[in-house]
């Protein structure tokens, strides 16, 4: 027991460590050849965008590749670029990016700044819990509970409206919730359900962790562009509509969620709104 | 910029990131008077061992010290400090940003002890003071008023770095740091924003610079 609890405040400050390394190495230096096309994407979520070595896995990846090459540009011409939440209308208005495949809702407010193709994919806010707890079914069994999730988060301040007597840890990823989650120091994780099967069907948590499924929210992933760039915005709507068309859409779902058992929810797949 | 005050409590997030700046600095100071009395104390162990703190605690990242607080000690050691997360998380900052200042306050105060001449320290042991006594009577006073200066950008550092507590107390209790994270996850971040929680931060710092300055030169020793 002891030897354990040491490993796990290893690991604990292990996870601390790799927080303060996690600073912008740029490998962002030069600027478009004009051939190119630079998206952003999440490097860190599993199943969704992650960056393992030099290669790049997950489903934004992948519609985000699908979406290129139907614009008519090479695997190899894309250049990635990590698009954190909080940076991600900055990266558009500046064109650091030409588009933003990252999770990214499409709201009201963020539709002032920014322009959006689709959505490509209706997710939304679920519940991650220990495989072996039978007591939450949904977001109402919630009520005592102790819960984690990402400081300033939309799921976060969703939940808090949800739920009154919410008993809230925030951090700042969400990978720091999951030694808390396994170990029992707390009691669910709530985010998008896409988010949480990435974790769900990660190597080290396969089997400890599920999903509940019981989603109390829509969150719309868009594809961020330029404001007002219509052209673009027809082209990469067009791209969506032939992706789910053609049958891509399943087969990229299943290639990056089918391990956890996770299905999309209802509305799934969606119907690209027309560009403004 | 007005609708900004309406929709956030940025007032109120400043008060959070007052309230942990007196709690850490009260804390700091206790901590860090004991570990300088330890280090400059005639027995060989305490000095060892005030040492040891200072330069474990010094060299440590304050966000390492802050999540370690909660993610180990609280979450899988078990020492959690209430029932109530943000509370647990909330407590847990207080006692992060003490250790880890307390380090300079000891420093601080140990370079006030050296500025009083070491013919003191043995005048008070040669009429019959004890070590307690010398430090409570003679030396511990004149070593406050010499390291006025220094514990004054202590405190200011602490003030900037309750910042930090964001780690682990996110927007449950948002100090100014969280709720600067909450405004820019709805508003999207803008030089406006940035703006205001900076000038926040001026307006709580610049006036203790000018307090403490005035302070180290009136309260001095003269020599």
């Amino acid at each position: 027991m002891k030897a354990r609890r040491i490993a796990a405040v290893a690991m604990a400050v292990s996870v601390a460590f790799a927080l303060t390394a996690c600073g912008s190495d740029d490998d962002g230096g030069d600027s478009g050849g004009g051939d190119t096309i630079k998206i952003g994407i999440k490097f860190d979520q599993p199943g969704l965008g992650l960056k393992e070595g030099s290669k790049y896995t997950g489903f934004d990846v992948d519609v985000a590749t699908y979406i290129a090459e139907k614009m008519g540009y090479d695997e190899g011409d894309i250049k990635w670029v990590q698009a954190p939440s909080p940076q991600r209308e900055t990266m558009l208005e500046t064109g650091q990016v030409d588009m933003i495949v990252a999770t990214y809702s499409i709201t009201d407010e963020r539709k002032e700044k920014v322009g959006f193709a689709g959505p490509y994919f209706i997710a939304g806010q679920d519940l991650l819990i220990r495989a072996d707890d039978s007591s939450i079914k949904s977001v109402d069994d919630l009520d005592g509970k102790k819960l984690c999730s990402v400081s300033g988060s939309t799921s976060a301040q969703n939940v808090k409206d949800k739920v009154a007597g919410v008993n809230l840890q925030e951090f700042k990823t969400y990978s720091e919730c999951l030694p808390a989650l396994v170990s029992g120091a707390i009691d669910a994780l709530t985010t998008d359900d896409t988010i949480l099967a990435g974790y769900a069907s990660q190597e080290s948590y396969k089997g400890k962790l599920k999903v509940v499924g019981q989603p109390f929210s829509e969150e719309n992933y868009g594809v961020g562009l330029k404001k007002g760039d219509s052209e673009m915005c027809t082209k990469v709507t067009d791209a969506i509509t032939s992706m789910i068309d053609d049958g891509t859409w399943e087969k990229l779902v299943a290639a990056n969620f089918g391990e956890s058992g996770f299905t999309p929810g209802e509305g799934n797949p969606p119907t690209p709104a027309a560009c403004a | 910029m007005g609708d900004l005050f309406e929709n956030y409590d940025i007032i109120g997030a400043f008060w959070v990131t007052i309230q942990l700046s007196l709690l850490g600095a009260v804390g700091a100071l206790v901590i860090g008077t004991i570990v300088a009395v330890m280090r400059v104390s005639p027995v060989g162990v305490l000095r060892i061992l005030g040492a040891a703190y200072v330069n474990v605690f010094r060299n440590t990242p304050l966000t390492l010290l802050m999540f370690f607080s909660v993610a180990g000690m609280a979450f899988i050691l078990g020492l959690t400090l209430s029932d109530n997360l943000s509370t647990n998380a909330y407590r847990w900052a207080v006692i992060a940003l003490s250790v880890y200042h307390a380090g300079f306050v000891a420093e601080a105060l140990r370079s006030g002890v050296n500025t009083i001449p070491a013919g003191q320290a043995e005048a008070a042991r040669a009429i019959g003071l004890t070590f307690g006594q010398s430090m409570r009577e003679v030396l511990l006073p004149q070593a406050f008023r010499g390291a006025i200066a220094p514990l004054g950008s202590t405190l200011i550092a602490l003030i900037k770095n309750t910042t930090v507590a964001a780690v682990i107390l996110g927007t449950t209790k948002p100090e100014a740091a969280g709720m600067l994270q909450v405004v820019t996850e709805n508003e999207g971040a803008s030089l406006a924003t940035f703006g205001i929680f900076a000038i926040g931060f001026v307006i709580l710092t610049l006036p203790i610079g000018v307090l403490f300055t005035r302070l180290s030169q009136k309260m001095a020793v003269k020599r």
